[in-house]
C-alpha cells in the first residue's frame, strides 16, 4: 500500500523533507517506524527517541501501536506548542 | 462558532465587535497571545502548522468547550508563519450566560490549544534558532479538566 508520510518541525529538519509517499506493508505505526529507521541514518536519528515524538493518522492524534489499515496519511512530529 | 488558522494579523476590536451577539449572552471573555521576547534577543518566531489537522483539532476542542459550558458563542484565531516580538499569535473568545462559564471555557481552550493543536514554534534569536520545547506543565494542565 501507498501511504503519505508527513514530517513537521525538527522531525522534518532531521529527515530533510516535509513529506513523501512510502510504499509499505507495515501493519502498525511501530512497524512503519522500524522500516523507516532501517533506511538511512537520518531516519534512524529522527526516530531515535519515541518519547519526544507524536503521531497522527489521517490528521487524528493516536498511539504508536495503532493499526495502519485503511490509513492514507501518517504524520510524525514533536509535542505541539500552540497557543 | 468561528475557527480561523491564518498567516495574516487580526484586528482584535473588529473581531470582538461582532462576537457574542446572541440575546442570552451575559458575559464575554477574550484572550490574546503575543510573541514574547524575554531576553531581548529574539529576531522572529516561526510558527509551523499542519494544514487541515489544525482546523480539525481546534474545531473539536471548541465544540467540546461549547457543549461543556453551554457557550452562546466561541471563537479561535491562530496564526502561523513568521512573527515578530509583540505580534499577536492567537486569540480565543468565549460567550456565555454568566462570567464563570466564559472564563473557564477560555482557559480550557487555551490549555488544549497549547498541547493538542498541531503548531510548532521556532525561536530565531541573535544567537541561533531553536524549537520551543513543550513543557510538562502544559500537559499536566489538561488533567484539571
Amino acid at each position: 500500500m501507498k501511504i503519505e508520510v508527513l514530517y513537521f518541525a525538527w522531525v522534518r529538519e532531521r529527515i530533510g523533507e516535509p513529506r513523501e509517499t512510502v510504499e509499505t506493508e507495515a501493519a502498525t505505526v511501530m512497524d512503519l517506524i522500524k522500516e523507516l529507521r532501517a533506511r538511512e541514518p537520518r531516519y534512524d536519528l529522527a526516530f531515535s527517541d519515541l518519547k519526544s515524538l507524536r503521531v497522527a493518522l489521517d490528521q487524528e492524534l493516536t498511539e504508536f501501536d495503532a493499526s495502519l489499515e485503511g490509513v492514507r496519511e501518517v504524520a510524525f512530529f514533536p509535542p505541539m506548542t500552540g497557543g | 462558532m468561528q475557527i480561523s488558522v491564518q498567516s495574516e494579523d487580526f484586528d482584535l476590536a473588529q473581531v470582538l465587535k461582532g462576537f457574542g451577539k446572541a440575546p442570552n449572552t451575559g458575559a464575554t471573555v477574550s484572550f490574546t497571545g503575543l510573541v514574547r521576547d524575554d531576553m531581548g534577543t529574539l529576531e522572529h518566531m516561526e510558527i509551523e502548522h499542519y494544514p487541515g489537522m489544525c482546523e480539525a483539532a481546534i474545531t473539536k476542542i471548541a465544540e467540546e468547550a461549547a457543549t461543556r459550558w453551554s457557550l452562546t458563542d466561541c471563537l479561535v484565531i491562530h496564526r502561523y508563519g513568521q512573527l515578530r516580538p509583540g505580534d499577536q499569535i492567537m486569540m480565543v473568545a468565549t460567550a456565555a450566560r454568566h462570567r464563570v462559564e466564559a472564563f473557564e471555557a477560555a482557559e480550557y481552550l487555551m490549555d488544549y490549544l497549547k498541547s493538542r493543536a498541531p503548531f510548532w514554534k521556532k525561536e530565531v534569536t541573535r544567537d541561533g534558532a531553536d524549537w520551543v520545547a513543550a513543557k510538562d506543565a502544559d500537559e499536566e494542565a489538561l488533567n484539571r479538566w
